[in-house]
């Protein structure tokens, strides 16, 4: 059986196929079109494979941007999905965090990647991705440049947690003549020690795999391994982690 | 999700309205009634001195907005909402009220009431938040304060033989909310949580207690016979959750909504208005002693420490056939807040019962977040019930 799984987030829609190993994966930007990029990433997904579409047995939906798509046979949280393919990708984990556009959560997982218990933040952009884009766009540097000029500074400190207020901070640093590549490492770090203390929240324990698109950036990883005083476990595609697990979710139906 | 509807659970829909008109007629009759926040009030001896309790919390986000005129935001909303309400004179049970009754429970309620003390006449009670010997003799004081001001108030004598009376009414009351939350026992239970919730709430405007305790008897039976038939809304395979912390309403409900329609079936409420205020009174040789221990024993947050919260939970996860516990905590709410990590341990420790701490307030902003939250921990509990 093939299954799919699609993960519409706030930002990218990630499709992936699954027939007991990852057939294919796409990924789209979401836009302001949740339906037509959870339809377009399943196509492109359907094409890279070169099946038809009436091949899948199966297609399961998640992500914040999920929207009733005639498509989806089932609807499944972004939280059992990331648990999902994490644990599938790194079977040692026990803790997944996850940073996504709108919001960042901490989900302690069983032996069999099964949720134990999770804890989210959802009510503000700090420590999402919505918070990096933010400070990028005041530094004027893109988010990959974000990880490269950080590298091997001396990280500043940026003591205000919400966006509105740390994006002041930060023009108030530019203008004292801080180095961008030291805020940039502050700004990883604050993100750090706010996804600490939401791992503060759940019994953080084992294997920590790190998923979602913000894991790309290695400067924010070892930011989080040193919060956190361990070791990360980043999968080669940390953003489609949603969509894999979705696809699991299908698969084992 | 299919509604179950019985004659009496339509007849209590309406209840609150028909109840303002009962209060007025009762008024006009020279009766006089009491308005009370909070489960520690010691409604014994309301009843004893011949007046009427009614329950004056608020549920309702619309009169926050007036609160916060006066009030900080950052107020717990019940305190809000129950402010808001006498502020903007919307409730016909305030506006009914002669005499507020108070306790200095939390500190967020306590300075609330020194502002409303100056609406009406307020008598506070001091509340001792420890639960030993001597904060006992403390609370006797404080219900014998109370006994003098409604006789002076109202003109009247609490004999002790109206206080026996007042006792076996009460307890009557008790014991019919107990056998009628009980029915939520049988699996599947056979109403919503929210049709529960929605009973609890406006039986509590009923002017005659004898009435309404005759109502919830006759729903109580029709209820039973429902299970009986098999009759439910859920299934057997229906996560079954138990909502525990703050008061909850009708109008301060989302939660409770927002997992029945998620596929959950709240089946127990630990709190004020539900199964908090089943334990009766267990008369001794000194009554009003008998009536103190009771409501000190009360395991709300603002006491410390709250064992009795913890080993009320346990028995009630136990008997409800509990598969999840939502702890329910309003922002601003510091008591519940920083309980909630007592209670998750407990859990951990002991049945080891899904648990989700959920944090909010009356409106409606977050209800997208929380829908994501409350389907997770059902997925959650789902694959744990599917082995
Ligand atoms: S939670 Fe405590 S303070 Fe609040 S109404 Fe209930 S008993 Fe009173
Ligand atoms: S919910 Fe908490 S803060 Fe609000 S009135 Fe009750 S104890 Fe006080």
């Amino acid at each position: 059986m093939i299954a799919a799984g699609i993960d519409i987030g706030s930002t990218g829609t990630k499709a992936v196929l699954f027939d007991g190993a990852i057939r294919a994966t796409a990924v789209v930007p979401t836009g302001w079109d949740p339906a037509g990029a959870g339809v377009a990433a399943f196509r492109q997904a359907l094409d890279a494979a070169g099946i038809a579409e009436g091949a899948v047995g199966r297609v399961v939906g998640t992500g914040y941007g999920r929207v009733s798509l005639p498509l989806f046979d089932k609807k499944v949280t972004e939280i059992t999905c990331h648990a999902r393919g994490a644990h599938f990708l790194h079977p040692e984990t026990r803790t997944v965090l996850d940073i996504g556009g709108q919001d960042s959560k901490v989900i302690s997982v069983d032996a069999e990647g099964k949720v134990v218990e999770f804890a989210m933040n959802d009510k503000c952009a700090a420590g999402t991705g919505r918070f990096l884009q933010v400070m990028a766009g005041v530094l004027g540097v893109s988010l990959e440049e974000l990880g490269s000029i950080s590298a091997g500074a001396e990280p500043v400190r940026i003591s205000s947690m919400c966006a509105v207020f740390a994006e002041s901070e930060i023009i108030g640093l530019l203008a004292k003549g801080v180095d961008k590549g030291r805020i940039a490492a502050g700004v990883f770090q604050s993100i750090a020690s706010r996804m600490q203390g939401l791992a503060g929240k759940v019994s953080v324990s084992g294997g920590i795999t790190f998923s979602g698109g913000v894991a790309l950036n290695p400067a924010i990883c070892r930011a989080i391994g040193s919060g956190l005083g361990a070791e990360v476990l980043v999968p080669a595609a940390p953003q489609l982690v949603g969509a894999l697990g979705a696809a699991l979710v299908g698969f084992e139906a | 999700m299919s509604e179950v509807c019985t004659p009496t659970l339509q007849e209590i829909s309406g209840l609150r309205e028909r109840n303002a008109i009962s209060l007025k007629m009762a008024k006009e009759r020279g009766k006089k009634v009491v308005g009370t926040y909070c489960l520690f009030s010691p409604v014994e001896l309301i009843v004893a001195a011949g007046a009427i309790p009614v329950s004056l919390c608020g549920t309702s986000p619309t009169p926050i907005p007036a609160a916060e005129k006066v009030l900080p935001r950052s107020l717990c909303p019940l305190i809000k909402s129950s402010y808001g309400f006498a502020l903007t004179d919307t409730c016909p049970f305030f506006h009914f009220s002669d005499l507020l009754l108070a306790e200095t429970t939390c500190d967020g309620k306590k300075k609330m009431y020194e502002l409303l003390g100056r609406m009406k006449p307020l008598h506070l009670m001091q509340l001792p938040q420890v639960q030993d010997e001597a904060a006992l003799e403390y609370w006797i004081l404080e219900l014998k304060r109370l006994i003098r001001r409604l006789e002076e108030e109202f003109s009247v004598q609490i004999t002790p033989e109206r206080l026996a009376s007042a006792v076996m009414l009460l307890n009557e009351e008790r014991r019919s909310l107990k056998a009628l939350q009980d029915v939520m026992k049988r699996k599947p239970a056979p109403i919503t949580g929210i049709d529960l919730l929605t009973v609890l709430h406006n039986r509590g405007f009923t002017v005659d207690k004898h009435e309404a305790i005759e109502l919830v008897n006759r729903l109580t039976a029709e209820l039973t016979e429902l299970a009986e038939r098999g009759v439910s809304p859920f299934d057997s395979t229906t996560p079954r959750i138990l909502l525990t912390g703050v008061p909850v309403g009708v109008g301060s409900d989302k939660v409770v909504r927002l997992v029945e329609e998620l596929g959950g079936s709240v089946v127990c409420f630990e709190s004020c208005g539900a199964y908090k205020k089943v334990d009766p009174v267990v008369p001794g040789a000194d009554l009003l002693r008998s009536i103190a221990e009771k409501y000190l024993r009360i395991p709300c947050s603002c006491m410390s420490p709250n064992h009795g919260r913890l080993s009320l939970l346990e028995r009630l996860v136990d008997e409800f056939q509990v598969d999840g516990v939502i702890d329910l905590t309003w922002q601003g709410c510091h008591t519940y807040n920083v309980e909630s990590l007592s209670v998750k341990h407990h859990l951990q420790q002991g049945p080891g019962t899904p648990f989700l701490q959920i944090e909010t307030d009356y409106s409606e902003s977050d209800t997208e977040q929380l829908r994501v939250r409350i389907e997770a921990f059902l997925e959650l509990i789902s694959a744990r019930l599917g082995g």
